[in-house]
């Protein structure tokens, strides 16, 4: 199968300022998450993948075609929606999103009607008649969101879709991320700082840290991980032989100070089972943990990860 | 995706051809511009002209109306390269107005609302863009330009025969090429305006005075250093030129001063200076470098994303 974004040692400098520095990778989720701190290389990315920067060196192909040679094949499968407000002024958002339509290269018979859809399935079908200009913010992101699914892009590029909308607007927008995500007809790349909207949106995650990948991970993979650590606490008992008996379970164990021990569950084994062998050994389990690294952590390790060259 | 399902789903019919795509700007642009009711009345005052210079040719051909009317047309006004010439000039004129009404918003708006990114991050390259734009100034420009000029040259051949039209056929060129070297220096001028100043009565006014101010300059300098060098900074008077040679009116001497100057050692010495035309491969060469700017301009302007480097 083709993988959705594929980055070959990309590189961008503008003038003397390397921005984007060899980046490799491939990225094959249905939403993939685009983190990073300010200034991490974030939006050049998306405009490099877009053909907005030309790349220093290397390239990155989108549906396996090249973002240079084949800028305008890869343009038409792609929707943007920018982070700024963006729109054409004096326009009515019908005619503004048909015009978006009949650029991406639909009929203009087709491209009204397919305009019409897409504000309906934003939610701005009532309003579709007023100029854009009128909207409020929540407003006009959702109408960017309507610009860039206009044509059925194959993969819908969303740059902070959610930036300054408040809390039913912003659980609107994710949940449209989300249905367009489980259609299952468009592939997302959604670039934010807002770790709980990447987190409810996405299933895949790149990092970036100054211009290199910090961490490119499955976060469903990650997720099913985690759930086979386990993090104890104990209290009295024979603590060594409980360890012991963990280890002869064919668990791999490791203590952490007097009281916690830290387990890597196996397979076949059950937690009713470290239960069985804390009564048997008189030991206490007074804590247990499924040590599960949230967004939040990821992110935090990968930033703590020195220049970010770490992958 | 239907309406009422509200889901979300991809296009699986016809597209566009590249260039109906590329045609998209101008016919929504077009759409706008005829909108304005100012903007519709100037342009159809615009046809007056063609329409009297129709006429013209018309009596030209017609001797009853002629003998009715009791004047003498042929000697009046002859259908000549002069006649064709100052068509042009006045249309020129016509046409400079239309562009400084519908030009400045063209680019301009577009960045202002930072719609470039949506135009840039479709199957349209920055080229592509620039030229939709232009040739919304370009369509406009040539229904009263070289189209009707060249009708009017096509009804002339009809009235006056195959013998006129065979001695003649350069003229037809001369509409053609000196309505287009007009049509694209404005459209890249006014886009080029149009991509530095976001105001749009700024850009009207700034278009006005590439025109104004350098031609009044020029006369300065012709009138301080008796010369006629000075028309090199005027556009109009470049154009002036570009049409004349295409016409077969160009001369390089427009004039000259006479006078006398008394020096202390020879008494009075007479002087007469000729006062030359710049000749006119430099009137196209100016034409040649104000285009060139305009592109860079636009090319350094016409972006998703200003860089700062």
């Amino acid at each position: 199968m083709t993988s959705v974004i594929e980055l070959e040692k990309l590189s961008v400098t503008f003038g003397k300022r390397p921005i984007l520095k060899s980046l490799d990778g491939v990225l094959n989720g249905r939403a993939i998450g685009l983190l990073g701190p300010n200034g991490a290389g974030k939006t050049t990315l998306i405009h490099t993948l877009l053909g907005f920067h030309p790349p220093t060196s290397g390239t990155a192909h989108i549906f396996g075609q090249d973002i240079t040679r084949d800028a305008k094949q890869v343009r038409a499968a792609v929707g943007y929606m920018p982070e700024r407000d963006s729109f054409i002024a004096k326009m009515s958002c019908v005619h503004f999103v048909r015009l978006m339509a009949e650029l991406s290269g639909i009929p203009a018979k087709h491209a009204l009607e397919r305009a019409h859809e897409a504000l309906f399935y934003v939610g701005l079908g009532e309003a579709r008649y007023r100029p854009v200009d009128s909207y409020s913010l929540g407003m006009k992101q959702l109408a960017k969101l309507a610009q860039a699914i206009v044509h059925g892009p194959k993969l819908i590029i969303l740059d902070e879709p959610t930036n300054g909308l408040d809390p039913p607007t912003r659980s609107r927008m994710i949940s449209l991320i989300r249905q367009i995500r489980d259609g299952g007809r468009a592939r997302i790349l959604l670039s934010s700082h807002l770790l709980r909207d990447v987190e409810e949106c996405c299933d895949e995650i790149l990092v970036l840290k100054d211009g290199y990948i910090a961490a490119n991970c499955n976060l469903e993979e990650e997720r099913k991980a985690n759930r086979k650590f386990i993090e104890l606490e104990t209290r009295s008992g024979n603590r060594a032989a409980f360890v012991e008996a963990i280890g002869a379970l064919g668990c791999e164990y490791a203590l952490s100070g007097e009281r916690r021990i830290k387990v890597i569950m196996q397979e076949t084994t059950e937690i009713s089972d470290l239960y069985r062998l804390a009564l048997e050994h008189g030991v206490q389990i007074r804590r247990l943990n499924f040590k599960r690294d949230s967004l939040e952590d990821i992110f935090l390790k990968a930033m703590e990860n020195g220049n970010g060259r770490a992958a | 995706m239907a309406v009422y399902e509200h889901l979300y789903g991809a296009y699986e019919g016809e597209s566009h051809t590249p260039l109906s795509r590329f045609l998209v700007i101008p016919r929504y642009a077009l759409r706008e511009v005829f909108k304005s009711k100012l903007f519709t009345t100037i342009f159809i005052l615009c046809f007056i002209y063609p329409l009297i210079a129709t006429i013209l040719v018309y009596l030209h051909h017609n001797v009853n109306a002629l003998a009715l009317l009791q004047i003498n047309i042929q000697e009046l006004l002859p259908i000549d390269n002069s006649f064709f010439r100052t068509f042009l000039e006045v249309q020129g004129g016509f046409a400079f107005i239309l562009t400084v009404l519908v030009a400045p918003p063209l680019i301009s708006r577009d960045l202002s609302n930072n719609a470039l990114p949506l135009y840039l991050s479709r199957p349209l390259s920055r080229t592509e863009y620039v030229l939709g734009k232009m040739m919304v100034i370009a369509f406009l420009l040539s229904m009263m330009t070289w189209v009707p000029g060249l009708l009017i040259f096509i009804f002339q051949a009809s009235l006056a025969g195959v013998g006129w039209l065979w001695s003649n056929l350069w003229m037809a060129w001369a509409i053609f090429a000196g309505s287009m070297a007009w049509i694209i220096l404005l459209s890249l001028l006014a886009l080029a305006v149009s991509s530095l100043v976001k105001w749009r009565v700024v850009a009207s006014g700034a278009l006005i005075g590439l025109f104004f101010v350098p031609s009044a300059f020029g006369e300065i300098i012709n009138n301080l250093f008796l010369t006629r060098a000075g028309h090199l900074i005027s556009l109009w008077a470049t154009m002036n030129s570009i049409w004349r040679g295409l016409f077969g009116l160009f001369e390089r001497q427009t004039g000259s001063i006479q006078g006398t100057v008394t020096n202390p050692i020879y008494d009075k010495q007479f002087f007469n200076i000729a006062l030359l035309e710049p000749p006119l491969w430099a009137s196209w060469l100016v034409v040649g470098i104000v285009c060139a700017i305009c592109v860079w301009l636009l090319s350094y302007k016409v972006r998703a994303y200003e860089v700062i480097k």
